[in-house]
């Protein structure tokens, strides 16, 4: 089981990278959308018991960060007409870079905090901290609002693993509760992608600079 | 009746979307402001009604928040339809109900005595903030909300991750893991030294994104500048408040596990850090209400910083937490008349204020001296607690620090403030007919009093109630 585990993992890890490298917006978001999938199969093999609760778990983890988000995610990229991320703020390749001194640095840390004896040896917290740098390196370089979208949508599946690590333990709620503002939080987003659609005609947020210092 | 707290509000919001009229909208936030204050009052004051759960009580700390958030509100209700009177050419009826559900999730987050109930409380209230940001549906507030909700979810993100990394440092000690606040301190010793101190980095930096700390702060001159004078009010005195709240739960749990000096090294550099960059961006600033923004930013910054010291400054800083947040109303409720009348908020095309409206004009001035410190309102009391405590434990260079940044901070605001209330009034005076009106004013004039109340004569019982939350949050060391 746990070699399955790994294996998941290096391939979310893999993700990383090409969502690092990619500028065409469809691959990226598909990228993003795969990522989410692997969480929900990856949660599959981490469930001891089989409930009715774990199994409404997974399914919505894959329904929303599988289909749901990514789906509205390229509705917004029809509705704007772009196809790609053009000029980042960093390249793609000092940003591939960045992302691979970053995954580095997570193993090198997560080699210093204790781990509870069922976790010994697993990726899962270098994974996790690791997706979160990624997520942060999207979010901070891109410009376009879909690709911001995106980074934190990265950003969210790197807490995502560090909460597998938790899965027996934590109650109910909370996993739902991350589910809920991940959804709703999209959901906004999303509007006010629309709103920024109609308001400048493009999705550059580096034209929405009226307010700064 | 802990429940009925989130409830009622709750549906005051509901009714409230389905209430056709503009102007009756505009009344029930009056009418539900009083209905939450007056329930809250009767929590605090007898709290045997309260049955508490072990998921929502009444402690120490959050009574404090909870009183002051009602109140609060109560007073941006009451100025409500007067102000909403004004703008009779906008839809109201996702602005009213995002107020209430505003509300009701910050009682939600202030009662919770769970982890993740509070996690999910706060982020619920950052979602019900977003409209309230984007009423004028202009670029510029557009553009307020998009940084708001990003910089926003990434903090509220990193906070998850940092609740995920506390429960962790629970569980590596093989022990049943508890997310409750009171068993996390009473456990506190067992906790994982490692995944606490990244725990507790993770969610300093994530709450501290809600209050607003710098460098997490660049959200909120743009928002507070974007949104209405009393959206300002309550993000300045309401949500920072209870993130404050948060940073204090987890800053509790810290002590209790042992890691007192790590943990007010943290609030003291950040503290201080806040209050300069504060002060460095308030000079030369063209925009009275992104000047009150940073205005908030450098008294968060006050706030950790009291908490870092300790001892008498943690009773100075709890005090400081309700006379910045009835101060904030002032100033904002004030600023956004000023704003309605010369229809600018360039500090260059507003000037004679006090001539083109003498009550929010004068309310103005008040608070600037209020605030920044100055004799004889509340804050100038909590400051000085603070600054004694520091100077008691030999902290000379946070002593001088301190006082060299609040001198920074009331020049730079001086400067500009003065230029909007004085002279004769320009040109764009004239763009509007508004005047001092008395459902616009009176709501301030009741706060003010109070600050000018607060700093003449502190009240036993608020007195008691302070040395109770200070020793509640300190009580392990």
């Amino acid at each position: 089981m746990n070699s399955m585990v790994d294996a998941l993992i290096v391939v979310v890890l893999l993700l990383n990278f090409f969502l690092l490298g990619t500028s065409r917006l469809r691959a990226v978001i598909n990228a993003s959308a795969a990522q989410g999938v692997l969480l929900g199969i990856l949660m599959f093999f981490m469930h001891v018991d089989f409930g009715i609760k774990a199994v409404l778990i997974i399914a919505a983890t894959i329904i929303l960060k599988g289909v749901f988000i990514p789906s509205m995610l390229v509705r917004a990229m029809r509705d704007a007409a772009i196809r790609r991320e053009i000029e980042p703020i960093i390249g793609f390749l000092p940003s591939l870079l960045l992302g691979a001194l970053g995954t580095g640095a997570s193993l090198l840390f997560a080699k210093t905090l204790p781990l509870a004896p069922q976790h010994e040896g697993s990726l899962l917290v270098p994974a996790s901290l690791a997706t979160v740098f990624t997520g942060f390196i999207i979010l901070t370089t891109r410009r376009k609002a879909i690709s911001q979208t995106v980074g934190y949508l990265v950003l969210e599946n790197g807490i995502f693993i560090m909460g597998l690590t938790l899965i027996l333990a934590m109650p109910f709620m909370i996993e739902m509760g991350v589910l809920l503002d991940l959804f709703v939080c999209i959901f906004i987003m999303g509007i006010i992608i629309n709103h920024i659609n109609r308001e400048f005609s493009s999705l550059d947020t580096a034209r929405l600079s009226t307010l700064k210092e | 009746m802990l429940l009925a707290l989130i409830i009622a509000p709750l549906s005051f919001a509901v009714i409230t979307f389905f209430i056709p009229h503009q102007r009756l909208r505009a009344i029930m936030l009056p009418i539900g402001g009083s209905a939450h204050l007056i329930l809250v009052t009767i929590t605090l004051i007898s709290p045997q009604i309260a049955k508490p759960s072990p998921w929502l009580a009444i402690d120490p700390l959050n009574r404090l928040v909870l009183g002051l958030l009602s109140f609060l509100f109560f007073i941006c209700s009451l100025y409500t339809p007067g102000y909403l009177r004004l703008r009779a050419n906008r839809p109201n009826r996702v602005f009213c109900s995002a107020l209430f559900a505003f509300l009701a999730t910050m009682s939600l987050a202030v009662l919770a005595q769970h982890l993740g109930l509070m996690w999910v409380a706060i982020e619920a209230c950052t979602l019900s903030l977003a409209p309230l940001i984007y009423f004028n549906h202009n670029p510029r507030s557009i553009e307020a909300t998009w940084k708001y909700l990003l910089i926003g979810s990434v903090g509220i993100a990193l906070a998850l991750l940092g609740s995920f990394f506390l429960s962790y440092a629970a569980l590596a000690t093989g022990k049943p893991v508890s997310l409750f606040f009171n068993e996390l301190v009473s456990d506190g010793v067992h906790l994982s030294r490692p995944w606490l101190r990244a725990a507790f980095i993770l969610l300093f930096v994530g709450y501290g994104t809600k209050m607003g700390l710098a460098p997490m702060h660049s959200w909120k001159p743009d928002a507070y500048g974007e949104a209405p004078g009393l959206v300002g009010a309550l993000l300045a005195g309401g949500l920072t408040s209870c993130a404050f709240l948060a940073v204090l739960r987890f800053f509790r749990i810290c002590l209790a596990a042992g890691e007192t000096a790590f943990a007010q090294q943290i609030m003291i550099i950040s503290g201080l850090a806040s209050m300069a960059i504060a002060g460095i961006f308030m000079i030369g600033q063209r925009d009275f209400k992104r000047l009150l923004a940073y205005s908030s930013v450098e008294h968060m910054g006050i706030l950790v910083l009291g908490v870092g010291i300790g001892g008498l400054a943690t009773f100075g800083s709890l005090l400081h937490l309700i006379n910045n947040g009835l101060t904030k109303a002032v100033l904002f409720l004030a600023a956004g008349n000023i704003h309605r009348a010369y229809q600018s908020k360039l500090v260059n095309e507003v000037s004679g204020a006090m001539r083109r409206l003498p009550i929010s004009g004068a309310l103005l001035l008040a608070g600037f001296f209020a605030i920044t410190g100055s004799p004889p309102f509340g804050p100038f009391i909590s400051e000085l607690t603070i600054l004694r405590a520091a100077i008691a434990n030999n902290q000379i260079l946070i002593t001088v620090l301190f006082l060299l940044f609040l001198l920074v901070v009331f020049m730079g605001m001086g400067t500009q403030i003065l230029a909007v209330v004085q002279g004769e009034p320009s040109r764009a005076a004239t763009n509007t007919n508004i005047k001092d009106h008395f459902l616009t004013v009176a709501p301030i004039i009741i706060c003010c009093a109070l600050v000018l109340l607060l700093g003449i004569y502190l009240p036993t019982p608020l007195v008691n109630a302070l040395q109770v939350a200070a020793n509640f949050l300190e009580k392990t060391l």
